[in-house]
């Protein structure tokens, strides 16, 4: 392909490719502070193509492709570039990876503990996570990912995947006011997602992305309504996770191995909140009550 | 070299994996994925040297295989509970065959559906006792269902609505408008039973299939896998029977397959440096397209050379169908896409 780059994200060493200059130097910019080892194979190759040749310049739009493709995925105007790149980049991790169980969720790490978020879209994981990655003063932690968590199978530590986070609609206005801009990627706006700004996670965060953590908290977060926090039992623990698994069944008994010791070495709550602050500190009395 | 030639290469044992300079894996791991055989590959070259990640990568690659493979032979195992009682018998075909008569090939072979075949006058029953078991008809509209039904080798695909998995129930190996007519027949009659209780072809039976799935009845995608499985099931039988060759010269000239048996011979014998008899040992002209039309994949996994591809893909449907019927399905077609749109 005409431009390509390499990006190193956690254990995925990713291969990108793109028909056109643009997104191939957005990413650059994104993970500019990331570790580069470009005599490492690659694990994941991603696409970024122009359904005809013209295209590439006639109403550019940028098909996903790669080691795995999607059929019916719709493609992105060239605006979007970059997005279309993060997305392929997460599809081939998500249809691709095996080494590791994957949970699509966030995670935050302290003191060698990891507080694992997990929620459909919109239960607000990502937003949470990054906050709490960017808390002053009071909190050290460490933002390990706001997409995919990867438990290892022999030793249960969970792994992480610091992808630069994609902050959609509100919670972009909540992170711009709190960091420096040189660590926010361009607006993109109107996407199938909404608004969406990506943010560099702090340079600490990327420098220990290689560094395994326990698993202390399973968080299963829903945003809006009275502050509430429940535990919730092994099994369906257990459900909820394995539907947040995109290689789960893959895995076969691996997956089933891994998941149970999770569940069962790990404290699990639903927690309810209305505004970040609230689900903040939710976070972080589960973290001195219930971590042990 | 190109990242297909080094794959060929390296599945044939012609080139040692040190040699590959470490970011020459990116193409060879792109092109495997495509063709479906990168936990093949990763089976091949468990003993050899590797770059650390290209390493950790195919052991991935091959318990991932491991596991796909016994929920393979568990589908095939629910099959048996349906049909089995009822006295249908059946017999597997091609990736869950291979794995249940535990043949060479099947190390790190992907496996999709379940295929099964059936004699002809079993399949009203065999369907019935399918929809029974909880496999349910895969959303199809009338004229494919009928299409299926009048025109090919299988029922419309079925899949399991527990298990997700489809299976697709053959009554023959290559469609009925097919110019070639294999003895559907023979092939139920001369299977042969594994160890493991499954019914799977005859190996020269299973030769002749691989050949006509891969040459007669197809556009040549995933050749490289089918051609490789060719490769290694007539090694290995060859192996255990000196008269193998002449068997299988035999049962292809009953099922009417001579043609792409023999060329599928020729052509593992010169992408994967098969070992032919010399009644098979010849050149023909025509060969090299075959061999293009195989190799057609860039470094980034993506197919080149469109028009040899479109060919190929005329040809298939050319040996397919009589003419006039070509000409009305693909009208047909043709109109239902411009509907779609």
């Amino acid at each position: 392909m005409r431009h390509c780059t390499r990006i190193a994200v956690g254990p995925v060493q990713f291969r990108i490719g793109s028909d056109w200059a643009a997104p191939i130097a957005a990413l650059k910019t994104l993970y500019a502070g990331y570790p580069r080892d470009d005599a490492r194979p690659a694990d994941a190759t991603v696409r970024l193509f122009a359904a005809r040749p013209w295209r590439r310049w006639l109403r550019p739009s940028v098909h996903i492709g790669g080691d795995y493709i999607v059929p019916d995925a719709l493609p992105l105007p060239l605006s979007m570039g970059l997005l279309a790149a993060e997305m392929g980049m997460n599809l081939q991790v998500a249809l691709g990876w095996r080494r590791h169980m994957l949970l699509h969720a966030s995670a935050v790490a302290k003191d060698g503990r990891a507080v694992i978020l997990s929620g459909e879209s919109g239960s607000g994981k990502s937003t949470l996570a990054a906050l709490l990655g960017e808390k002053e003063g009071g909190g050290d932690w460490r933002l390990m990912g706001d997409e995919f968590i990867l438990i290892d199978p022999q030793s249960g530590d969970a792994l992480a995947f610091p992808r630069a986070v994609s902050l959609k609609n509100e919670a972009i206005a909540e992170v711009e006011a709190r960091v420096d801009a040189a660590r926010l990627g361009p607006l993109l706006a109107g996407t199938p997602k909404g608004d969406i700004r990506h943010l560099i996670p702090r340079a600490d965060a990327i420098a220990a992305m290689h560094e395994p953590v326990r698993p202390a908290l399973l968080l299963f977060p829903r945003f809006g309504g009275a502050p509430s926090i429940e535990r919730i039992g092994e099994g369906e623990a257990f459900v909820r996770l394995t539907e947040a698994s995109t290689n789960y069944v893959a895995l076969g008994e691996a997956g089933f191995a891994a998941m149970t010791r999770l569940v069962r070495e790990t404290p699990a709550f639903t927690i309810g909140y209305p505004d970040s602050a609230s689900g903040m500190a939710i976070v972080e009395q589960l973290w001195t009550e219930a971590v042990r | 070299m190109s990242a297909v030639e080094a794959l060929v290469d390296l599945l044939a044992g012609r080139r040692d994996a040190a040699s590959l300079a470490p970011r020459d894996w990116d193409g060879v791991v792109s092109v495997a994925r495509a063709e479906a055989l990168l936990a093949t590959l990763a089976c091949r070259l468990e003993e050899a040297a590797l770059p650390p990640s290209v390493a950790a990568l195919f052991a991935d690659q091959r318990a991932a295989a491991a596991v796909a493979q016994a929920q393979a032979l568990w589908e095939a195992e629910m099959a048996r509970r349906s049909l089995d009682p009822a006295g249908v018998e059946f017999v597997l075909l091609k990736g869950t065959a291979y794995a249940a008569a535990d043949l060479a090939c099947a190390a790190g072979r992907q496996i999709g559906d379940l295929d099964i075949l059936v004699p002809w006058h079993d399949l009203g029953r065999a369907e019935n006792l399918a929809l029974i078991d909880g496999w349910e008809w895969l959303k199809q509209d009338d004229y494919d269902d009928a299409y299926y039904r009048d025109h090919m080798h299988e029922l419309p695909p079925l899949i399991h609505k527990d298990r997700d998995r489809m299976i697709d129930v053959h009554h023959t190996i290559l469609p009925r408008t097919h110019r070639i007519t294999p003895d559907a027949l023979a092939l139920v009659g001369d299977a042969i039973r594994t160890p493991g209780g499954f019914r799977v072809l005859n190996p020269a039976d299973m030769a002749c299939h691989c050949a006509a799935h891969m040459l007669a009845d197809g556009d040549l995608q995933g050749g490289l896998r089918n051609l490789w499985d060719f490769h290694r099931l007539t090694a290995e039988f060859a192996a255990a029977d000196r008269g193998f060759w002449g068997k299988l010269d035999a049962r292809a000239e009953v099922h009417g397959l001579e043609k792409p048996v023999h060329r599928a011979a020729r052509l593992a014998r010169d992408l994967y440096g098969a070992q032919l008899p010399s009644g098979w040992n010849r050149i023909k002209p025509g060969d090299e397209r075959y061999q293009r039309r195989l190799l057609a994949r860039d470094d980034w996994g993506r197919a080149t050379d469109p028009l040899l591809q479109q060919i190929f893909y005329i040809r298939s449907h050319w040996l397919r169908m009589p003419p006039l019927m070509l000409a009305r399905h693909l009208w047909t077609k043709w109109r239902k896409g411009r509907a779609a749109i």
